[in-house]
């Protein structure tokens, strides 16, 4: 693998960037693997690289219907945090934040995570109370955290009106300094390299249309362009498909896939530099480093695989986002899209084993999954390799929906479900 | 953007009129006091998602204020039949053999 530097930069440069090495090889799967990883996302593609880094197994493929990163890596919001209310969730997902502190370097990639704070804004006294709460159990779990009242809230983003004549008045928020963006795209990018460079291959462009399961056991996977491929262990990453992967396994998962849409505007000049989160009025914006405003909100509240949703969410979103900052009424938008989130009934994702032996899904993580790309991908790498779950994983089971000890993260999820 | 049928009104109305409410046709536990932890978690959590026909119920909560069922494709996103509680849906996937 070539490795990238300013120098290399300056050396590519002499000859009009036209000799950069290929970052990933497109290989023909091998017959048979030890591991096979369903859906090439930011998730799936950390599993791999994981998986070959930290526990040395490197006979991987990840299969992919479309091409890498195609799916709700590409269509998110970009946020990363950790801020969250539970302490098997707030373990997980600080988990990612630490991996997320080091992972450029680690992948020798930029993913251009910027620790530039997150607000979660309180608009009501209940609003308050609960942001005590969640900053309280943040700081008891090592999360940094501050509680911040209107005029603190104002400091930090003196363009949002914070004045009291608003609807909904901002009362405060809660201020997570090392939490921020990355960029998407280059996650998933920076771990495929990272992955194929130690021997994974990254089948694109090849659909998974059934598990081969014998005896009760997943020994592999059939696909449509290349047939069979065996594997000791199987893991499904699949995201919004996730219940269609299960429904091949024979069983079925506690979710449900949702369109979550997003939106950004036209590239303008540096106006806001943190992200702004709202339960409450419902929206959260950041401004990406090309200048365009990222705005998201709640996912629409029907079923759905078109990768589409309803005009009114979108409507609904940026009111909120205009009773914030009125100064934004002018901004046009550029683009919008919608992606397809897999919802759990808690708000928190499945990290678990299955009824069929040898296949592990890692799905649910609804609307707020990239956050935990790192973490994810690192607590499932470990459980593919021994074939036991990893501690951190271990309270994400599936079977929680059937013992009832559910892990509610509604209120640290930011976004109705 | 949906335009849906109100049974009950008789009436096309824009979505925003309506909620979805998830999965139709769930039926309660005839014997509740008998069922074991896992039909107990079926029943609360479970939720069929098919990529295709999906049956849901839908509520008028702007309007009449009441629950109807929908057949709906949730990838074409297309509406196929809106029928009232208690109907059972004409349109069903075809199952696979």
């Amino acid at each position: 693998m070539q490795h990238y530097s300013g120098f290399g930069l300056l050396k590519h440069s002499l000859s009009h960037h036209e000799n950069w090495q290929r970052a990933w090889r497109n290989p023909t799967p091998k017959k048979k693997y030890d591991v096979i990883i369903i859906g090439g996302g930011g998730h799936g593609l950390a599993t791999a690289y994981y998986l070959a880094k930290a526990f040395g197994v490197t006979n991987v493929a990840v299969i992919e219907k479309g091409y890498l990163g195609g799916g709700n890596t590409a269509r998110n919001t970009t946020i990363v945090r950790s801020n969250y209310l539970w302490d098997e969730a707030a373990h997980l997902y600080e988990h990612a934040m630490k991996l997320w502190e080091g992972l450029s370097q680690d992948l020798n990639y930029n993913v251009m995570f910027s620790q530039r704070g997150v607000l979660n804004l309180g608009h009501t006294l209940q609003d308050m109370r609960d942001i005590q709460r969640r900053v309280n159990a943040n700081r008891l779990n090592g999360i940094d955290g501050e509680v911040l009242d209107t005029q603190q809230v104002q400091e930090i983003v003196p363009h949002m009106d914070c004045s009291a004549n608003t609807r909904y008045p901002v009362l405060g928020a809660s201020w997570q300094p090392r939490a921020g963006v990355a960029r998407h795209d280059a996650v998933a990018w920076g771990y495929a390299r990272g992955a194929d460079a130690l021997g994974v291959d990254l089948i694109q462009q090849t659909e998974v249309i059934d598990l081969l399961i014998e005896d009760g056991e997943c020994v592999g996977v059939k696909t449509q362009r290349y047939g069979d491929i065996k594997a000791d262990r199987v893991g499904s990453v699949a995201a919004g498909n996730s219940s269609v992967i299960a429904k091949m396994g024979g069983f079925e998962l506690p979710l449900e896939s949702h369109p979550l849409q997003a939106l950004v505007s036209e590239p303008i000049k540096p106006i806001l530099d943190t992200v702004v989160m709202s339960n409450h009025v419902h929206g959260y914006i950041s401004q990406s480093d090309k200048g365009d405003l990222v705005i998201g909100a709640g996912i629409d509240g029907y079923n759905g695989y078109g990768q589409r949703g309803s005009f009114p969410t979108i409507e609904h979103t940026l009111q909120a986002i205009l009773e914030l900052f009125p100064i934004f009424s002018r901004v046009r938008m550029n683009r919008q899209w919608g992606g397809i989130v897999d919802t759990c009934p808690d708000a928190c994702p499945i990290i678990s084993e299955t009824p069929v032996k040898n296949l592990f899904f890692n799905c649910g993580w609804g609307t707020g999954g990239f956050k935990a790309t790192p973490g994810s991908g690192h607590v499932f790498a470990a459980s593919l390799a021994k074939g036991e779950m990893h501690p951190l994983a271990k309270p994400f089971s599936m079977f929680r929906f059937h013992s009832g000890a559910l892990i509610d993260e509604h209120g640290a999820a930011g976004v109705a479900h | 953007m949906f335009h849906i049928y109100c049974p009950y009104c008789c009436e096309y109305r824009e979505e925003e009129e309506f909620h979805s409410k998830g999965q139709a046709h769930i039926p309660r536990p005839l014997n509740p006091e008998a069922c074991s932890d896992e039909e107990w978690g079926n029943n609360l959590y479970f939720r069929k998602n098919p990529r295709g026909l999906h049956h849901e119920l839908w509520v008028h909560n702007a309007g009449c204020r009441k629950f109807f069922n929908v057949t709906r494709d949730t990838v074409t996103y297309e509406i196929k039949e809106v029928y009232k509680m208690g109907e059972k849906p004409s349109i069903v996937a075809e199952i696979k053999a």
